[in-house]
């Protein structure tokens, strides 16, 4: 990794983060825009929990890794506290590694 | 501001700090990876400071790595990190009309930060939930960062204590409220959908950007459900 490499990827980073905030101040949305925005950040993140919950590197990430969320997922929708959503989706992958499942 | 701290509550600020201690523990194996791969002590604190995007850190440092140049890395990062702008958008009001709200406001935006204001109900709480998970996630991301760069590899992979699985059920948890409009339900599982068949052909973070195509479903005729 270089200096500049680091300097780079924050300030284009930054760039993505800012943009938004000072956008919305210059143009006047309507309501029907403000409610799509609000659910396109909801797709982003149930697209993140997907990639992130059922594949690494492009590719299948194994049992362990989606039972887990799913347990926590399960525990969130019968209103489990978050803390204990998180805590069980890591335990179960935890154990189902320890266990020998991928 | 003071009102703001007010309505953080214990319950709030519980969910945070659990969110902040997975994050700590993955930060110190970011601090670690890439000490690991030959870079002094202080990048992963320099990164972890001004770029502040755990998924694209990891990307950046793991190129590097692998024998990519700096230059792909930058690339690849910046990829990741442009679904911030859209996240961006739907929350900008958040941060307040000061020029100082905005500038530090949107170094915090995060995809945790982002899922906690958008599970609130009220704007108020919303505010807090913002600037309480990102102040508590930079503070716990950096300090774990620097403790796994200067102690090294006596920590273990994440992976073992089933850390990767904790963010996206965090997320899932804090999004589960917004999927109970149907609208908004069709709308995420298509995109889920598109994200994971697109993963295997395009680059990482493009699939995520390619979900917003599930905001067609909003425009679908839906047959009324009878009961």
């Amino acid at each position: 990794m270089t200096v500049l490499a680091v300097l780079l990827l924050a300030v284009g980073t930054y760039a993505f983060r800012v943009a938004g905030p000072f956008l919305r101040d210059r143009i006047t949305l309507s309501d029907r825009v403000r409610e799509l925005m609000s659910t396109a950040a909801t797709v982003l993140l149930v697209a993140l929990v997907a990639t992130a919950s059922l594949t690494k590197s492009a590719h299948f990430a194994g049992w362990a890794l989606p039972v887990g969320v799913a347990v926590g997922g399960l525990a969130a929708w019968r209103k489990a506290p978050f803390v204990l959503v998180v805590v069980l989706a890591a335990a179960t992958t935890a154990g189902l590694r320890l266990a020998g499942v991928a | 501001m003071r009102s703001i701290w007010r309505t953080l509550d214990a319950a709030l600020l519980r969910d945070v700090l659990a969110i902040a201690a997975g994050a700590a523990v993955n930060g110190a194996s970011f601090g670690a990876i890439t000490v690991a791969s030959g870079s002094p002590w202080w990048m992963p604190v320099l990164m972890s400071v001004v770029i502040f995007a755990g998924g694209a850190q990891f990307m950046a440092v793991g190129i590097v790595a692998a024998g990519g140049s700096p230059a792909a890395a930058v690339l690849a990062g910046l990829v990741l990190n442009v679904r911030h702008l859209p996240f961006g958008l739907a929350l900008g009001d958040l941060l307040g009309r000061s020029w100082f709200g905005r500038l530090v406001g949107s170094h915090l935006l995060v995809d945790e930060t982002v899922a906690f204001a958008l599970a609130q109900r009220d704007p108020v709480r919303a505010r807090t939930a913002y600037w309480a998970c990102g102040a508590t996630l930079f503070v716990a991301w950096n300090a774990g960062d620097l403790a796994g760069a200067l102690v090294g590899q006596s920590i273990g992979d994440p992976g073992a204590f089933g850390l990767d699985a904790a963010f996206p059920a965090a997320l899932l948890a804090l999004v589960l409220p917004s999927l109970r409009d149907s609208a908004t339900l069709r709308a995420a599982v298509l995109g889920a959908v598109v994200a994971l068949v697109a993963t295997p052909f395009v680059p990482a973070g493009v699939p995520v950007l390619l979900a917003l195509v599930g905001l067609l479903a909003l425009r679908l005729p839906v047959p009324a459900v009878r009961r």
